[in-house]
């Protein structure tokens, strides 16, 4: 640490030029730290302990055909199942803006107490309960539009009409649900339940259809033979079913958008191979301008190790310092990006921010290892004489 | 003048290969930029494209009054029958009205690509859909015949899917679908699986339909048709033009590629910008005393800041015909699919179109102007003396 100044002086010898590496550098690190975290957010699931005890069941030829009521009893009968709650996507649209808002129609007491990742006070959960017209909604989302307890809040349904042939459905807010957690958090950005025996009674296409099912397994290692088993109740039914784990839902959906992953690793490839060049063509052209320097300080002492510290450090210094402000900025702007977008906030996790550091890193010494031997192998008298 | 500038910018040119690691900077940087822009735009395009190729002005689409979607509309019998009663709509070969009662479902199949389900439309048909859609094409095998489970795949679904290639049978909610043809159309048809709609509604115990798409008997006949559909008591559902509703499906699917293309390329080509001044400010500070003795035997130093200009957007300009030409040979038709409205896969192919490497090409010179002009007006500005001596 002795030779940070040593260093600090060395990278700002020339102001401009570090100073346009430094802000490409930026760029890189701010385009790396917005893409892996919207590919974070496609790739996140249903992830945490009480998701890997819950299954899906939907229907085998798609999750947008509802499932029937009345295979909740034969479904509560096999083996191995502590619970089952249902939902029905509600198509919900606010404001008229569609996509905003995701609501599902769900029966209160059941989804309450299979869904432990969202905490809501127990008179709350008792209102839900209680409330015909009920709607609960996520933090995020009541924070976005100013919603209160007790307020009503009209909604449209892009699928379904009430009774009426109107499509313009109205609620009441009886409750407010936070995420257990960070990553729960950022989900109530645009969650919606309504009381499902209301919206039964209510929609003109009749009563009776469950839309999915949510599955409580007893443990977490009969996931699969439960699984298989529902499958079996109902093949060769006019209802076939496809059941698979929270995750495996979630993740299927993900990449029904498209390989997200791979064109952000297109993407940042071509980026930061780009960006290496340039910094390292820097790296070695200050070197290269400093080998009369460089000789003096090992004239002085310094031995051919520190020097090769030395030039590395000045990378290491260039790149992060550079890197660190892109992510920070990535991380600024990057919620107020996507919360325009109707998405949720974007995740800057350990993940995102490990993966730049080692990034960063690597690059460094890619860029770095060149001068820096360059540095080390240097011969004094070879060096001071010009040659 | 112009002799100065041709004499400076051919010795900056030719001395340009000493130079080779600093300008290979500018170079690949744009490569990089051009060559992510027209790829991300070239998805863009081909999505839209896609899409509103399906729709013409020609043919009205009639769902359900409020139903903004295929998927979410629904007519029972006796409507579907009554819209195509109505004025307006064009008689077919046969005589009839020119009209295709359709039903729209969703199937799954496994996407080859990932191995898990993807959704696919599975549209039931009436005959007439094949003479309204004049685009379409049988390429392979033949139609289905009506009453057996028999079914035609688009030539998207082919390439995307697995198991959908001809021949092969596919099981849905508990019905097994031979398919016996392949069709193209050039359009978001070639996502589909088409079977016959009547077999459809008592495979899948429906007895209604989706929607009902008309012929009309010219464009401007729309307002007339869609006022019968109105004064007509009996119905409640709304009438558009099917190029209007294929432009509004396009509209929200290519939203999200437009943001993701424009951060991606404003921050790329911030990046490239700092690195190609980099560049030229090292390729200017290398030759201070080349520049500085040039002036002091005549030079203007117009010639000057020109000539650096040149050697910036020549070397972007080499960059972005590279990053084009890269994006073109290795994303033109290359066919990929995504989730479109309704939740079910729109497949489409990356297009590199003329216009979008013209695009690329006026960044990449942008960007080569940009990073040229600051060290270009240093070399200019440096007085002979000061910049004789520092050498």
């Amino acid at each position: 640490m002795k030779y940070f100044n040593l260093i600090w002086s060395s990278l700002f010898r020339k102001k401009t030029r570090t100073a346009l590496t430094m802000l490409s550098i930026f760029s890189a690190f701010l385009l790396f730290g917005l893409l892996s975290a919207v590919n974070a957010l496609f790739s996140s699931s249903g992830t945490g302990e009480v998701a890997t005890t819950r299954l899906v069941v939907q229907a085998r030829t798609s999750f947008t055909v509802s499932l029937p009521m009345s295979m909740l009893p034969e479904i509560e009968a096999i083996p191995g199942v502590k619970a089952v709650s249902w939902r029905q996507w509600f198509g919900a649209v606010y404001d008229d803006s569609p996509n905003n808002v995701f609501g599902f129609a769900v029966p209160p007491a059941r989804w309450v107490a299979m869904f432990p990742e969202w905490v809501m006070p127990e008179d709350q959960q008792r209102a839900f309960a209680n409330t015909r017209t009920g709607i609960v909604v996520g933090k995020l989302a009541a924070e976005k539009w100013g919603w209160k307890i007790g307020d009503k809040l009209p909604l449209s349904s892009n699928i379904f009409p009430q009774k009426n042939g109107s499509k313009d459905w109205q609620f009441d807010i009886v409750g407010i649900f936070d995420g257990a957690d960070e990553n729960y958090r950022r989900q109530t950005s645009n969650q919606i339940y309504v009381n499902f025996d209301y919206f039964d009674e209510a929609n003109q296409f009749g009563a009776g259809r469950a839309g999915i099912f949510n599955v409580q397994v007893e443990n977490a290692n009969q996931m699969e033979v439960v699984a298989a088993a529902i499958d079996a109740r109902f093949l060769n039914s006019a209802n076939e079913t496809k059941s698979q784990t929270e995750s495996e839902f979630q993740l299927g959906f993900a990449r029904q958008i498209g390989d997200i992953g791979l064109i952000v690793t297109a993407i940042l490839s071509a980026v930061m191979f780009t960006i290496l060049l340039l910094t390292a063509n820097t790296m070695a052209q200050s070197v290269r301008e400093r080998i009369p320097e460089l000789a003096v300080l090992k004239t002085l002492g310094f031995s051919d190790t520190t020097v090769l510290l030395l030039v590395l450090g000045e990378a290491l210094l260039l790149v992060g310092v550079a890197g660190l402000a892109g992510m920070g900025m990535a991380a600024l702007a990057g919620p107020g990006l996507t919360a325009g977008m109707g998405f949720p906030p974007l995740p800057f996790d350990a993940v995102v921010w490990g993966r730049a550091l080692i990034t960063m890193a690597v690059m460094a010494i890619v860029v770095g290892l060149l001068p820096a031997l360059r540095a080390q192998r240097l011969s004094i008298i070879d060096a001071l004489a010009g040659r | 003048m112009f002799k100065q500038i041709f004499a400076i910018t051919l010795m900056n040119l030719r001395n340009l290969p000493e130079r080779l690691g600093a300008s290979l900077v500018i170079v690949v940087g744009l490569a990089g930029v051009v060559g992510v822009l027209t790829a991300l735009l070239a998805m863009s395009e081909g999505l839209d494209s896609t899409l509103k190729a399906t729709g013409r002005a020609d043919r009205a689409m009639v769902l359900r009054g409020g139903s903004d979607s295929e998927l979410n509309s629904g007519l029972d019998r006796d409507s579907a029958t009554l819209i195509t009663e109505q004025v307006g709509v064009r008689k077919g070969a046969d005589g009839k009205p020119l009209a295709s009662r359709e039903l729209v479902l969703i199937a799954e199949l496994p996407l080859k690509r990932s191995g898990t389900s993807g959704n696919v439309t599975l549209r039931g048909v009436e005959p007439a859909a094949f003479e309204l859609r004049p685009d379409l094409k049988i390429i392979a095998g033949r139609k289905f015949e009506s009453g057996l489970n028999e079914m035609l795949v688009g030539k998207g679904v082919t390439g995307q899917f697995e198991g959908a290639e001809l021949g092969q049978v596919v099981r849905i909610r508990g019905a097994d679908w031979t398919i016996v043809g392949v069709f193209e159309s050039g359009n978001a048809h070639d996502s589909e699986l088409w079977i016959d709609t009547d077999t459809a509604q008592s495979a899948f115990g429906r007895q209604g339909y989706s929607m009902v798409l008309v012929g009309l008997e010219n464009t401007e006949v729309l307002p007339a048709f869609q006022a019968a559909l109105k004064a007509e008591t009996r119905l409640n559902v709304d009438a558009e033009a099917q190029s209007a509703y294929y432009a509004r499906q396009s509209g929200g699917s290519t939203a999200m590629i437009r943001v993701l293309t424009t951060v991606v390329s404003f921050v790329m080509a911030l990046g490239a910008i700092f690195a190609a001044l980099n560049t030229m400010y090292a390729s200017v500070s290398t030759r201070t005393t080349e520049i500085a003795t040039l002036r002091a035997i005549g030079f203007g130093p117009m010639p000057v800041v020109v000539s650096v200009l040149i050697e910036s957007m020549l070397l972007a300009t080499i960059g972005g015909l590279l990053g084009g030409l890269a994006a073109w040979l290795i994303f033109n038709n290359y066919a990929v699919s995504t989730l479109g409205a309704g939740f079910t896969q729109v497949v489409f192919n990356f297009q590199v179109t003329p216009a979008l490497l013209q695009s690329g090409m006026v960044l990449a010179l942008a960007i080569g102007f940009i990073g040229g002009l600051l060290p270009a007006l240093r070399a200019a500005r440096m007085p002979v003396t000061v910049a004789l001596r520092e050498a």
